[in-house]
């Protein structure tokens, strides 16, 4: 300390010594960040045993009585870029584009759009495909695990841009009609039935 | 002095590492010079034989100027310290620089390193001219009439085979083995569905690889019945290491026996477990990706099961085919080859029972 005192022009420099602590520092936060990138989402070979069996599914805001506003079910694969990725493969590889198209509905109902006939909640989608819905959805049951069910939807859910853009599945390869899934606005969503028309979203 | 006994210190520990490499090397060569199912060192066909040939030319050259750079070091650093040696004590110690004409050795010099310069050059004009005409040789068609067509597409991470044929009735689609005559070329176009892959018999052929919305085509002949072992040498994903095949080469009568086979339905179930067997596979989800042809299953994302029984592996070459092996796939395929597309499958004891005996006896 007296040395520094005595040599003033020196002490107006930082000491080498600390000047390596304070790169060495930036350096471990900036190594810090980059792998904390690396856990933003963690690959399961195994999947988790499949949550519990969904009971009854409300199909309806309707319902006798005050209203009793159910908490929105937890998708497990929603927060996964990959795990809707897989769901847009399967979506294809399925067959589903059979009837839905690509989002723009034929033979089924449009999927990116905001009109839900059977509800828009994670759940109401699983059921979908699970149990099948009248004229013509058939039913998937037993046919495809749980863990691929749930891909399905979350990627029907992000046709209509309901899931955040960081984990929304890119451009297909080949060519597309409408823009990637990354890039759709978010629709809705409105299920027909439910609310009477003045509480629908006006777009 | 000091400096000349580690100088000395350092060229005998140079060297005995080198002679470690060198004996390293020289025990890798031999255990390739073994041969088996799947090396490069062992050819059965043309295409396989120019490459073996190519690889030895390299071996030699890189061997010898690997031996003469080595020698020519030990000599450098040898006379290097004899030179110091000597020179050490008549040296003046001046700042002054010494401006004198090259001696005869500094002449010598020159001329080795220019003399090494040309020798380098030539030798890789030799190699490049080898490499490339061996690539053209690879490249072209064997014969003009090639009796067989294979369509092999590459999928993350197994091999989709399709035989070509001119009658509609007789194309037919197998997986993770191809059978081919002996003796007759045979013309294989490479394709892709997701990512790159390469195909590649290292007893038949060099590597080639399948690019997603390109036709590759290549020519092979093996010349001699036996079973060869393919592997995908283009990096795919999780499960590369575990994406092979095998290329049977059976005698021409043999291989039309099997042609025919193949063509065929899948056999009807026979047993009243097999029926079973044959249920649960149309009610699980086995239906979903897999064909089975005669039966209502025909979707094409994963293998095509009509005579899976007659196969010797499952999983591209990942397990051998045996009933035991079949069971623990379905029920846990992530457990042999994590990240595959095939799911877990949760099914009764009995139902998975039955479900192998009917997959068993489609041969």
């Amino acid at each position: 300390m007296r040395q520094r005192k005595t040599n003033g022009a020196s002490s107006l420099i930082p000491h080498p010594s600390s000047l390596r602590a304070v790169a060495l520092s930036a350096w471990l936060v900036v190594a810090g960040a980059l792998f904390g990138a690396c856990e933003r989402e963690r690959r399961e070979f195994k999947p988790a045993p499949p949550p519990a069996p969904l009971g009854n599914v409300a199909q309806s805001e309707l319902s006798p009585g005050a209203p009793q506003p159910t908490p929105p079910t937890k998708n497990p694969a929603e927060d996964q870029a990959y795990a809707l990725n897989e769901g847009k493969r399967l979506y294809d590889q399925y067959n589903c584009t059979g009837c839905h198209f690509h989002g723009g509905g034929g033979i089924g109902p449009p999927l990116m759009d905001e009109k839900w006939i059977y509800g828009s909640d994670p759940a109401n989608i699983f059921q979908t495909i699970v149990e099948g819905r009248p004229n013509g959805m058939p039913s998937f049951r037993q046919k495809l695990p749980d863990d691929q069910v749930w891909q399905l939807v979350g990627f029907v859910r992000s046709m209509s841009g309901q899931l955040p853009k960081d984990v929304s599945t890119t451009r297909d390869d080949h060519m597309n009609a409408r823009s990637s899934e990354q890039r759709t606005e978010q629709q809705g969503p409105v299920s027909t039935g439910g609310k009477p028309k003045s509480a629908e979203q006006s777009h | 002095m000091s400096g000349a006994i580690r100088l000395r210190g350092h060229g005998t520990r140079l060297s005995s590492y080198l002679l470690r490499a060198g004996a390293a090397l020289a025990v890798l060569s031999l255990a390739a010079c073994r041969g088996g199912v799947q090396s490069a060192l062992d050819p059965e066909g043309p295409q396989a034989a120019r490459l073996a040939k190519l690889w030895w030319l390299f071996f030699y050259v890189s061997a010898v100027v690997f031996v003469l750079v080595m020698v020519a070091l030990v000599a450098a650093v040898r006379r290097a310290r004899v030179r110091r040696d000597e020179t050490l004590t008549a040296l003046d110690v001046t700042d002054e620089p010494t401006v004198a004409p090259a001696p005869a050795g500094e002449r010598r010099m020159t001329n080795a390193v220019v003399g090494a310069t040309a020798a380098t050059v030539v030798i890789m004009f030799v190699l490049l001219v080898a490499s490339f005409s061996v690539g053209r040789a690879l490249s072209a068609r064997l014969e003009q009439n090639n009796k067989v067509t294979i369509e092999v597409t590459g999928e993350q991470w197994w091999w989709q085979v399709r035989y070509w044929d001119v009658a509609a009735e007789n194309i037919f689609i197998t997986a993770n083995e191809i059978h081919i005559p002996v003796g007759e070329p045979v013309t294989v176009q490479l394709k892709s569905t997701d990512v790159n892959h390469s195909f590649w018999v290292p007893n038949l052929t060099g590597k080639k690889d399948l690019i997603p919305g390109k036709v590759a085509t290549i020519w092979l002949r093996a010349d001699r019945a036996g079973l060869y072992r393919g592997q995908c040498a283009e990096f795919c994903g999780f499960q590369h290491a575990h994406m092979a095949f095998y290329v049977v080469a059976d005698p021409p009568e043999q291989f039309n026996a099997w042609l025919a086979e193949q063509r065929g339905a899948a056999a009807q179930p026979a047993t009243a477990q097999q029926q079973r067997g044959q249920q649960v596979f149309m009610h699980a989800t086995c239906v979903m990706c897999h064909t089975i042809q005669g039966t209502l299953a025909g979707s094409n994302i994963g293998p095509d099961l009509t005579h899976v029984a007659g196969r010797r592996t499952i999983a591209a070459g990942t397990l051998e085919n045996t009933r035991e092996n079949l069971s623990s796939w379905i029920t846990d395929p992530q457990t042999f080859k994590p990240g595959t597309r095939m799911p877990a499958n949760k099914l009764a004891p009995e139902d998975l029972q039955a479900l192998v005996e009917y997959l068993q006896s489609l041969k």
